[in-house]
């Protein structure tokens, strides 16, 4: 084994150890993850696909209508809990670490390079997206007053899904890196909220040519990429944005966040 | 006596001219140098903001040294942050254990960080919670330790993957006394084990009891460098010589005070006390000029000036405003 083979492995190592910490973590407090992790798609999929229907204010106003709501409901609250964990994964634990609790620097001073340590917190993140993904999913089908049709397209949501779920991780390093340990309150307000509220959740992206402005903004959300990803995975018959938009803006964004992410988080740890 | 081996690769660390200017043109250390022999304990002595962090930082790749350089087993900490790593145990100035893990998990987290097998983890996190007396706390939240537990855990995680080097910025300051005296014990009992170990202390004594060499420090400069003994013979001259001579005539420290010039003398009870530059010269002398009149003596002592006094000489300020 050469040297640059064993440093490499060395590196894999500590990286995937400084995961496994995350992890271990996690499970250690599993029941407040699970309820973090559903909270939110249970009420938007509970009050927009069974109360509303249930009460005469569905969605769509036919039967037909409202199935195919809460279908594309799916993919929504889907893509919001992905991007969600990011955050309550990566964004709000390095606040804290970098700031009164300085818990971070033992994991800094671990014999990888900085990048090494700030792509641990992404595969963290990445992987809290995907066990969030998993449960909302599963949730989201068996909710709904209506039937939820979807035909599942494998190779879309075996590429979407974990692509979304890394850029999850790399947005919540950027937002932890950046955001000051005071302003917290500001990742919900001015990220996370208007994120999910103009993310193409409740409605697919492509029905917004009736506002064109509004159409083109809302392209710097990520989010966008994510819910019009797995709507082209888990349903037909609802339209959404081409492919090449899709695998583009996700691929686009996920490196975007990498670079300030990784960038960011050395800003933070070195002087 | 074999004259000690200080070839390059005997040296656990070398500081060349390292000099930090922060943002705003703030020169926290303007050109510090020094290297540690392997099984050595060096100790940075100064006072606030006098540049220790900072220097720390620059060993422990925190800190991106404006100009100089830090090798670590000849590695350089710039150019190899990662390999240097594996070499460093870290006691930063503020705790920074992990808050979420039990105080057992710090240890093995730690030790897969660098490496370990879960099983060399288990076993080495095991021993070390015996050796510095944690073990009843094991799988306690760390929130739950006091001060002096959770320093001494903070040890324990940084000898947990047997570094070249343990680094401790103001280990003590904030601790009780009896854990500060707990603290010194593991200090002595890894040193003797052979760990080379680098601490940073405003503390007199504490520079003084555990360092075979003190740097003091201060403006961000190495003031001076030697042993503790050295350095107070160098610059807190006076050394008092204190014997007990019971039953000898009053008269007896004027005569001595002609027999022995350059000393002041004093002679309280049967306590006699003499100050002087140089004990090495004196000390001969005096056991002379006792002999030759008959006079016993008991309980003599040589205390060499304090390192307050060597600080004091050096800066020109007490080391405690
Ligand atoms: N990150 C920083 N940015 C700017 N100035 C700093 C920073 N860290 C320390 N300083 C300044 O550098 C000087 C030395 O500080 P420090 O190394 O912490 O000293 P010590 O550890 O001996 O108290 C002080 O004047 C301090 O204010
Ligand atoms: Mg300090």
């Amino acid at each position: 084994m050469s040297l640059a083979t064993a440093t490499r492995s060395h590196y894999t190592q500590t990286i995937w150890s400084l995961v496994v910490r995350d992890i271990r973590v996690l499970v250690s407090r599993w029941v407040m993850f699970l309820v973090r992790v559903i909270s939110q798609p249970i009420l938007i999929v509970f009050v927009l696909a069974y109360v509303f229907p249930k009460i005469g204010q569905g969605i769509g106003g036919n039967a037909a209508a409202e199935a195919k709501f809460s279908t594309l409901l799916v993919a929504g609250v889907v893509g919001i809990s992905i991007i969600t964990q990011g955050i309550q994964a990566v964004a709000l634990p390095l606040v804290q670490e970098f700031s009164f609790t300085r818990e971070i620097e033992d994991r800094v001073l671990a014999p990888v390079p900085i990048w090494g340590v700030a792509t641990a917190k992404i595969i963290s993140g990445a992987l809290q997206a995907l066990i969030a993904a998993l449960v909302v999913f599963i949730v989201s089908i068996f909710i709904p007053a209506t039937t939820v049709h979807l035909s599942v397209n494998w190779p879309l949501v075996l590429t979407i899904i974990p692509i979304a779920a890394v850029l999850s991780g790399a947005l919540g390093l950027a937002i932890g890196t950046i955001v000051p340990p005071t302003q917290v309150a500001f990742i919900f307000a001015i990220i996370l909220l208007p994120m999910t509220f103009l993310g193409a959740v409740y409605y697919p992206w492509t029905s917004l040519g009736t506002i064109p402005w509004l159409k083109w903004a809302v392209l710097i959300n990520p989010l966008i990429y994510i819910n019009e990803g797995l709507r082209a995975a888990l349903t037909t018959g609802i339209p959404h944005m081409n492919l090449y938009g899709v695998y583009g803006g996700l691929i686009g964004f996920f490196l975007l966040l990498v670079f300030i992410g990784i960038r960011g988080f050395k800003n933070r740890v070195i002087s | 006596m074999v004259a000690p081996d200080l070839g390059p690769q005997n040296l656990a660390i070398e500081v060349k001219d390292l000099v930090k200017t922060y943002p705003g043109s703030i020169a926290a250390v303007r050109g510090v140098s020094f290297s540690i022999p392997r099984g050595s304990v060096y100790g940075l002595l100064g006072p606030n903001g006098a540049g220790k962090t900072t220097t720390f930082g620059m060993i422990t790749t925190r800190v991106i040294p404006t100009s100089g350089t830090v090798l670590i087993n000849g590695i350089n900490v710039v150019a190899k942050p990662a390999q240097a790593k594996s070499f460093l145990g870290v006691v930063p100035q503020s705790n920074t254990l992990d808050r979420s893990p039990s105080v057992r998990e710090n240890l093995t987290f730690h030790g897969r960080y660098f490496g370990m097998t879960s099983k060399e983890a288990r076993t080495k996190a095991d021993q070390l919670l015996v050796q510095f007396r944690l073990q009843e706390r094991a799988a306690a939240p760390v929130g739950a330790l006091s001060g002096g537990m959770a320093q001494r855990l903070m040890v324990a995680r940084a000898v947990m993957h047997s570094p070249t080097i343990l680094v401790l910025d103001e280990p003590t300051t904030g601790l009780d006394p009896q854990s500060r005296l707990a603290l010194w014990e593991i200090l002595r009992e890894l040193n003797a084990a052979g760990q080379t170990i680098l601490l940073s202390t405003h503390y007199m004594d504490e520079a003084d009891e555990l360092c075979e060499k003190i740097a003091i420090m201060d403006h961000g400069q190495v003031l001076a460098l030697d042993t503790p003994a050295a350095l107070k013979r160098s610059y807190a001259k006076q050394a008092r010589i204190s014997l007990d001579l019971q039953g000898a005539d009053p008269g007896l420290a004027e005569m001595l005070a002609e027999a022995l010039p350059g000393t002041t003398i004093g002679f309280v009870g049967s306590q006699l006390t003499i100050s002087t530059d140089d004990p090495t010269d004196l000390l001969p002398m005096l056991v002379k000029e006792l002999v030759a009149m008959d006079i016993g003596y008991r309980n003599l002592s040589v205390r060499q000036g304090s390192l307050e006094s060597v600080f004091l000489a050096l800066t020109g300020r007490d080391l405690r405003e």
